[in-house]
């Protein structure tokens, strides 16, 4: 195989994980014997097989528009690290740089 | 060299629905932050979601309404990106398999009628509300999980006014169908914009820049024409244009790049194994079908077929989907004199009474029956002009049924012809001065006479009928 079957300093930081050169070093053999190990999945011939989208195959789980009771406030700020009125408080982000 | 631009446009429509798009917590504006939330639009892990069937039931309709075929397995993906707006790290969309896929809008451009292709129609749910502060920012939950769908066009407008044209002709059809309220102060309808020029004749599209979340139709028209034109000059002067997403600064009235971080945009999208597919019945899209109104344009044709109102007076009504309901409501089944004597006066009177009360048709107290009835005792000459004039504000403000109030205040026109030569007759007998004049050639004096009979009969004579029969009368001196 040419290219690496997975780029473990990308897949890093796409999570936000914060590796030190040593860890990338031993995890990216690892994690590419994990994926070669999965892709042999691949040599299975599916010409014309839909994709399997959900482990069970029921469909149309759906629910009516009805409001339910919603949790009390406290309740849902209980856990926030910090809070800023009744909101959950984050550092100053400048504004419009949402994705 | 000339050059042409490349528009395509994700509109961004929030659906009318009572609740969240997977959890039943309330939608509702103006409510205290943070208190329409739960686990499930907290994100909490091991919460589950569920799909609001009313959310798949709007932009079916949406889908049926714009023309686009109906996916009969659609299913969700989660989107994943790490934004305190989004609890979960993951916004579920659909991803490969959308509910409703191609269709089109038609414009109205200056060479001619223009079909707008749609590519896709998907189903999200809304990000929360971050509120910036001195020094800090805050997130409110209430709006997160509200249920959008993500209208996709191809880049198929050629400039401003086509992308303006398309976002009007798209809300006027979703406002009709009940789907949306498509309130852009509120948000309701939020657009990105893509453009990119490209010489005439090539085929291969430019590079495009993308202006992110535009609520209002002026911006974007502005926006859309700044990046024309700085797209343009950066050609001219061998810039590069980067593929990037702008700002856009409507103070400033420009655009500014945004640094945006370096893959930003690989969103790693897998099927989301907590929701199953939705895999609609033929029965079911029938169903959904038949709640279709009719379009706006249909409506209009038949609007001056039925009942020959002017073509623009027409195009007013159907504006708003609640006025032309109003209208035909109170039209129906009459002569088409009378039809269009209604449409004249709601097209100047009570537009004008809505517009100073600030109030919409469905607020007012009058009845569409009481409106009708109004301009059929005018047409009849039961009333004259300028007892409508007086009762239409009245009705308009406090309701009642205008045909008990004209016989309760006695307002009935006087076209009695005995009884009105009798005012005539009073009139000329009490003024032999403005009569002197009259013979003396001054035929202005004949106008005295019809407001002397109007105040005689206390302002219930057809004004119509007096004039002639003042000139008759003074003739016959």
């Amino acid at each position: 195989m040419n290219k690496p079957a997975i780029d473990v300093a990308y897949v890093a930081e796409l999570a936000r994980l914060e590796l030190t050169d040593e860890e990338k070093a031993v995890f990216q053999p690892q994690l590419e014997d994990i994926v070669r190990y999965v892709e042999k999945i691949s040599s299975v011939d599916v010409e014309g097989v839909p994709p399997t989208m959900h482990g069970r195959a029921i469909v149309n789980a759906l629910r009516e528009d009805e409001v339910r009771p919603s949790m009390p406030r406290e309740e849902a700020l209980a856990n926030a690290p910090a809070r800023t009125g009744d909101e959950f408080m984050l550092p100053k982000i400048v504004e419009g740089a949402e994705s | 060299m000339n050059f042409e631009n490349t528009i395509g446009l994700e509109t961004h429509v929030q659906l009318k629905t009572r609740t969240k798009m997977f959890c039943g917590c309330l939608l509702k504006t103006g409510c205290e932050p943070n208190t329409n939330v739960c686990p499930v639009c907290l994100g909490y892990p091991g919460a589950l979601p569920m799909i609001n069937k009313e959310a798949v039931k709007l932009t079916v309709m949406s889908g049926l309404m714009l023309g686009c075929e109906i996916n009969r397995h659609a299913t969700f993906d989660r989107k994943n990106y790490f934004y305190p707006d989004m609890a979960k790290d993951y916004q579920i969309s659909e991803n490969g398999n959308p509910l409703c896929i191609g269709g089109g809008v038609t414009i109205e451009t200056p060479n001619g009628p223009k079909t707008i292709r749609i590519n896709h129609i998907h189903l999200e749910e809304d990000a929360a509300k971050i509120n910036h502060y001195a020094t800090t920012s805050g997130v409110d939950f209430n709006r997160g999980g509200t249920p959008l769908m993500e209208i996709v066009s191809e880049p198929d407008m050629a400039s401003a006014d086509e992308a303006i044209a398309y976002l009007t002709a798209l809300k006027e059809m979703l406002v009709y169908a009940g789907v949306s309220d498509c309130n852009l102060e509120e948000g309701n309808m939020r657009s990105d914009v893509n453009i990119s020029i490209r010489p005439v004749g090539e085929t291969k599209l430019g590079t495009k820049v993308e202006i992110k979340n535009m609520n209002s139709f002026r911006g974007i028209h502005a926006a859309l024409e700044y990046e024309a034109r700085r797209q343009r000059e950066c050609m001219a002067h061998s810039i590069p244009i980067v593929q990037e997403t702008r700002r856009w600064d409507g103070e400033a009235l420009e655009t500014a790049s945004m640094r945006s971080k370096e893959n930003a945009h690989d969103y790693r999208y897998f099927p989301e194994p907590d929701l199953v597919p939705v895999a609609l019945s033929e029965e079911q899209i029938e169903a959904w079908r038949a709640l279709l109104p009719e379009q706006p344009k249909a409506r209009r044709a038949r609007m001056i077929e039925e009942y020959g109102i002017a073509e623009y007076d027409a195009d007013v009504l159907s504006q708003h989907k609640a006025n032309a309901d109003y209208f035909e409501a109170a039209a129906k089944g009459l002569d088409k004199k009378i039809a269009k004597q209604l449409c004249n006066l709601f097209m100047s009177d009570v537009m004008a009474l809505l517009n100073e009360s600030g109030k919409a048709i469905g607020e007012c107290a009058m009845r569409p029956e009481a409106l009708r009835s109004l301009v059929t005792l005018a047409a009849k000459g039961t009333i004259n002009g300028p007892t409508l004039k007086e009762l239409l504000p009245e009705i308009f403000e406090k309701g009642g049924d205008p045909e008990a109030i004209v016989k309760e205040r006695g307002l009935g026109a006087v076209s009695d012809a005995s009884a009105l030569e009798a005012f005539v007759d009073q009139a000329i007998a009490a003024n032999p001065g403005p009569v002197a004049d009259f013979k003396a050639g001054k035929k202005a004096a004949a106008g005295f006479f019809v407001g002397q009979v109007m105040k005689l009969s206390k302002g219930k004579a057809d004004p119509k009928i007096v004039g002639p029969l003042v000139a008759k009368k003074l003739a016959a001196l």
